[in-house]
Formats: C-alpha cells, sequence, structure tokens
C-alpha cells in the first residue's frame, strides 16, 4: 500500500548520503548526530535537493528516478513536511498559513489539532509547543502521502518538550501515512517511533525496534548514543556461566551476555550506584576511583568518575555528603551491562595477555566513551 | 578638571561647526528669499517644464526598475551559482561610477556613433537628447541602489519559508508572489524609495546623454544649473523643491527601517542608507 521505499545516493561536501529504505504504515525515526545527513533524507525525499543516483517511490507513485529522468518538484510530491524550527509564515495569521496548503478546509484542520481559539494569532505570538502544533497542522492540511519531520522537538525548552513529545506520538499514532522523522535525541526517537535507524557519516548503521537498539548495539557507537557508558576490555567465558572481561587497567567485570574477544560493555549510567566502600550487595561489578565531576540536574546528579558516569539521586549525594576528588566505589549488577562485540579493525589484535600485563597503567586508558549530554 | 573639560568643549565645538556647514547651504536656499516669492517662481514656465520632465522621466525609470530590478534581484539572491559575488559587484559598480563616466558610456553605447547606434539608426530610432535618454540615464544611475537593497531583502528571507511553500504545494511563482514578494517587501520599498531620490538628482549622465533642452530633457537638477546665472530666484526655487523632496524621501526610508526592525519575526534588514 502507501509505502515509502527510496534507495539513492546523495553526494554532500565530506561524505555520501548513501541510504536503501522500506517505511510501511509506522513512524520511522532517524537518528545520528548531526552533521550526519539526516535532514538531507528529507529534503531527497521531498524534492527539495536532488540525488545523484536512484530511486525514490511513494506507493505505486514514483517521485523521482535517475535513470529513468523523472524528477517530480516538490510542489507534485504530496508530502508533508515539518521544519526544524517549523517554518511559518510570518507574515500570515496562522488559518492563512494552514489554508495555504489548501485541499481541506482550514477551520476543520484547527478544529483536529485544538488550534481554533489560535486561529488569527501570528506565528510570532505563539509558544514553541503551539507552533510545532500548526506545523503539523499545515502539513496534514493537504492530506499528504507521507509525513516527513525534521527534529520535530529540538526548538522546543525542556519544560514543553516532555510533554509535547507524548502529544505528537498520539498524533502520530492516529495517522495512517508513513512517518520519517529524524533527530539527534535517541530518547525522542524512543518515544515516537516504531522503528529507529542509527545514521552516521550518510550511513545506516542499524535498524530496529528502539529497544532492541538498546538492548543489542551493533556497535560502539550505537551503545553509546542510546546513552549507554563504553568500556572496552577482552572478553572470556568464566567458570560460573558469566562473562569475565578484564579491562586495560587490570578492573575485571563481569556480564550475563556471552562475548570473546574484544568488547566494549555498554551499561546506562542509571543503573550505577556509588558508595565509599563496596556494598555487600549483589552487585558484581565495582569500580574505584576519584570524581572527576558533579553536576546537579534537578533532583538527580551526574557523578563521573574516570569515564564511567553514574546518574544518582541528589538524597544519596547529600547523605554520603560526596564531592569532587573523594575516592568512590561505583557499583553495578552483571544483568545490568550488555557486551558489544568490537568491529573488526586494528584494534582487536590487542585483545591478549598484554592486556592483563598492563594493568599498572591505572588509568580507564581505553576507549571507553561518556554518554551524550542533550 | 579644566583640561577634562577643555576637551569636552573641543568636541562639542567640532560637532557644531561640522552641523552648521551641513546645514547653512541648505538655510541660504530659504532665507535668500522670502518663502512666499520662492514659491511663486515654481510657477514661471522653466520651473514648470523642469518638474514635468523629471516627474515622467523618473517615473517610467522607476516603474521600469521595479519591473525589472525585483525578478532579477530575487534570481541572483535565491540562486548559488558560479561567479555569483562577481555579479553582485558588477551591479554595484555604477554605484562609484562618476556620473560623467556613466554619461559618456552611455553615448558610447547608444549614442548615434555608438555601439548599438547604427542598429537604432536602421530601425529610425534616435535616443540621444531625447526623453528616452533622460530615462535610459537615470535608470542606469539609479538601479543599482535598489537592485542591491533587493537582493539583500530576498537573501535575509529564511530559505525553510520557500521550501516550505513548495512542499505546501506552490509552485516557484506563487512561492514567489505569496511568500518571498511580501517578506521582502519593506526592503524593497526602502530600496526604491532610495533609487527615487537618486533618479530625482541625476544630474551628470543626463547632461553629458540627454543634454538640457527645456521641456524635453532638462530635469529639476539641470534647471537649476542652467537657470542659475538668467534667474538665480527660479534656481533657487527649484533648489527648496528638490531640498524638502530629499527630506521626504530621507524620512521615508528611515520609517521604513524603524518600522521593520519592530515588527519583523525574521528579519529582512534594510541596508544602511547612503552607502554609496
Amino acid at each position: 500500500m502507501d509505502t515509502l521505499d527510496f534507495d539513492f545516493t546523495l553526494p554532500r561536501r565530506s561524505f555520501r548520503l548513501e541510504l536503501a529504505l522500506a517505511v510501511g504504515r509506522e513512524t520511522f525515526a532517524l537518528v545520528g548526530p548531526s552533521g550526519a545527513g539526516k535532514t538531507s533524507v528529507l529534503r531527497a525525499v521531498a524534492g527539495l535537493v536532488r540525488p545523484a543516483r536512484g530511486r525514490i517511490a511513494l506507493g505505486g507513485r514514483v517521485l523521482f528516478d535517475a535513470a529513468a529522468g523523472i524528477d517530480l518538484p516538490p510542489e507534485e510530491r504530496r508530502v508533508g513536511f515539518v521544519f526544524q524550527e517549523y517554518a511559518l509564515f510570518p507574515h500570515m495569521t496562522v488559518e492563512k498559513n494552514v489554508a495555504y496548503a489548501g485541499r481541506t478546509r482550514a477551520a476543520d484542520v484547527l478544529e483536529r489539532f485544538r488550534i481554533g481559539h489560535l486561529a488569527k494569532s501570528r506565528p510570532g505570538e505563539l509558544s514553541g509547543g503551539e507552533r510545532q502544533r500548526v506545523g503539523l497542522a499545515r502539513a496534514l492540511a493537504r492530506n499528504p502521502s507521507v509525513l516527513l519531520l525534521d527534529e520535530p522537538l529540538s526548538a522546543l525548552d525542556p519544560h514543553t518538550r516532555a510533554s509535547v513529545r507524548a502529544e505528537l506520538r498520539t498524533i502520530l499514532d492516529r495517522l495512517d501515512v508513513p512517518v520519517l522523522l529524524v533527530t539527534h535525541d535517541f530518547q525522542d526517537a524512543a518515544v515516537l517511533a516504531d522503528r529507529v535507524g542509527v545514521l552516521i557519516d550518510g550511513r545506516l548503521l542499524q535498524t530496529g525496534a528502539p529497544t532492541e537498539l538498546i538492548a543489542s548495539p551493533a556497535d560502539a557507537f550505537v551503545a553509546s548514543f542510546t546513552g549507554a557508558n563504553l568500556l572496552t576490555g577482552c572478553a572470556l567465558l568464566g567458570p560460573d556461566g558469566l562473562t569475565q572481561v578484564t579491562l586495560a587497567d587490570g578492573n575485571l567485570l563481569y556480564s550475563v551476555d556471552g562475548a570473546k574477544g574484544l568488547v566494549d560493555i555498554a551499561v546506562d549510567p542509571w543503573e550505577i550506584s556509588i558508595a565509599r566502600e563496596p556494598h555487600d550487595d549483589s552487585a558484581l561489578n565495582h569500580v574505584r576511583g576519584p570524581i572527576t565531576s558533579l553536576v546537579h540536574i534537578g533532583n538527580r546528579a551526574r557523578v563521573q568518575i574516570g569515564t564511567l558516569v553514574a546518574e544518582v539521586t541528589r538524597q544519596s549525594i547529600d547523605r554520603l555528603d560526596l564531592k569532587q576528588g573523594d575516592v568512590v566505589v561505583a557499583s553495578f549488577k552483571a544483568a545490568a551491562t550488555r557486551l558489544v562485540a568490537r568491529r573488526p579493525g586494528i584494534e582487536s589484535a590487542s585483545c591478549g595477555a598484554e592486556q592483563r600485563a598492563g594493568a599498572d597503567a591505572g588509568r580507564w586508558a581505553t576507549a571507553a566513551r561518556a554518554p551524550r549530554e542533550h | 578638571m579644566i583640561r577634562r573639560r577643555l576637551f569636552t568643549t573641543a568636541l562639542s565645538f567640532a560637532a557644531v561647526v561640522a552641523l552648521v556647514f551641513l546645514l547653512l547651504p541648505l538655510l541660504a536656499i530659504f532665507l535668500r528669499v522670502p518663502p512666499a516669492e520662492l514659491f511663486a517662481q515654481l510657477g514661471s514656465e522653466v520651473a514648470i517644464d523642469a518638474i514635468v520632465v523629471t516627474l515622467k522621466a523618473t517615473g517610467i525609470a522607476q516603474a521600469l526598475i521595479l519591473l525589472v530590478g525585483t525578478p532579477a534581484a530575487y534570481l541572483i539572491a535565491s540562486r548559488g551559482f558560479r561567479g555569483r559575488a562577481f555579479v553582485v559587484t558588477l551591479v554595484e559598480l555604477p554605484l562609484v561610477l562618476p556620473p560623467a563616466v556613466a554619461g559618456i558610456g552611455l553615448l558610447a553605447a547608444f549614442g548615434r556613433l555608438g555601439l548599438l547606434g547604427s542598429t537604432f539608426d536602421l530601425l529610425g530610432v534616435s535616443i540621444s537628447f531625447t526623453q528616452t535618454a533622460v530615462v535610459l540615464a537615470v535608470s542606469y544611475v539609479a538601479s543599482p541602489f535598489y537592485l542591491r537593497q533587493a537582493i539583500a531583502s530576498f537573501e535575509a528571507i529564511d530559505h525553510a519559508l520557500l521550501d516550505a511553500s513548495r512542499t505546501l504545494g506552490a509552485g516557484p511563482a506563487r512561492t514567489f508572489f505569496r511568500i518571498a514578494l511580501p517578506l521582502a517587501g519593506k526592503g524593497l520599498a526602502a530600496g526604491a524609495a532610495l533609487s527615487f531620490a537618486r533618479g530625482i538628482g541625476e544630474f551628470g549622465a543626463t547632461i553629458m546623454f540627454a543634454g538640457s533642452l527645456q521641456g524635453v530633457t532638462q530635469t529639476l537638477s539641470l534647471a537649476i544649473y542652467a537657470q542659475f546665472d538668467l534667474d538665480f530666484d527660479v534656481a533657487l526655487a527649484l533648489g527648496a523643491l528638490l531640498v524638502i523632496v530629499s527630506a521626504a524621501i530621507l524620512l521615508t526610508v528611515k520609517l521604513i527601517s524603524a518600522w521593520t526592525r519592530s515588527t519583523s519575526t525574521s528579519p529582512s534588514p534594510v541596508a544602511r542608507f547612503g552607502s554609496s
């Protein structure tokens, strides 16, 4: 039926965007860091930029086919596009903005999106959340065959973001056309999308349901992108059925995941607890080190121990009277870790005996990465 | 203490000298002859002829500038092409060109013995020393003021708005008329006012290319020049008229830019006045 189906190559300044994807009646999120080519994908589908090679089809209609010389202009593609800053026409009222698309009666559309009371307002007078609703209403007013959203939440302040995100999810669920959205925020993608694709340097690294990506990231980047800590080490199967991972600094960590050779261990910041001495609890993994930074975010705190980031409540920081420089023990369960096999490369050769020998390196000299800040 | 006061006094003195120097000639125009008599002189035949020629030539030139300049500026502003910076510089060249050079250039291109002169001769058309020549001279000298401002105004439009228009089903023409033109409107108006002011005061290129024939090619500026040793009072009256018109245009431009600053959400800045 109404499937968005494309396979094209689009040369960008520093890389080639090469992508093949089919999006059915679902919400598909392309996530990736800025500069990965996410927006270019949307622009190519909308006809605002022309791929060098390939084909873009929507249901039975061919929108673009380089070989056949087909390239429909944007106005003939029936594509709904919600721009990053919403791109509302500043010289028109909300009503005129929505009527600009023109297929259906503007008043009906405004009612459907519960923005009837804003009809006579100018975009400059609206809040971020209201602008987004107007942008959506305008894009959907033409009954497009596909909806494209460019960073739909990035223009919002943190206070409205969560509520708008939930509201957007409800709206997207009710649509019966393919929805393709791009975001740099994995959490946004996880809430909004049925499927997520990780796009880096113009290539799709991994595709799957958000939970699949978190549970079994294809590589280190995907794991770090989902917000997890990453530590690199050498894995081998222990006698108790757990996997033992030796880190470069000699620390031994345990995981319930099975793997062998050079691996990345992913663990979410909120799975890590902090104490002055190791607890006598079920956590098997303990990492000792000084606190290198301590940042309060609302009622939580982000504590950095080496390259490991833990997210704990403010109360526990106060209770332990922790401050920067204090030596603490970070603990997490073997069940809270995920092992990600390293893609073969130069580093895989270094997994072996010399790692244990280099135990006195003392620091986290591994390729561990801190999670992205949002 | 005394030294500080001395410095402040020196600054004030310089400011007063500058202002008086700039204002004195303008005041002198109005002070030499009583205002009532001054405006009576505007009823003279020379004055009326000059006003008619100026309004007609500048009006036609301004219409041509808007009609051709607006789409040209939109194209230059919205397309990225090779040599674009060169084209923009080329458009600005007449701004810094001495008017006499513009005059001789127009003669060399459109004059009887000029580049296209023989072509026009075959068609039985002679341009130089006609009202058409005045229109061409004014257009040549004044159009860069409009073009430059128009390019800047179109460039200032958020490109996402034009893209949004296209995805909402509007073709390039509808996008131009419904989105680009209204959003650039204030900047275009300011540019038009500036080029109008330049056109109305045009002298050098006109006198070389069109001559100074009363009732045919003699504009206000040319009439002032022709009258100042014949009837100084008429020259003064014409001067007074131009002072008032120029002041009104300057005020208009200032008001437009102030209005643009205070009402616009996506800025379309008006380029600085008097940058030539």
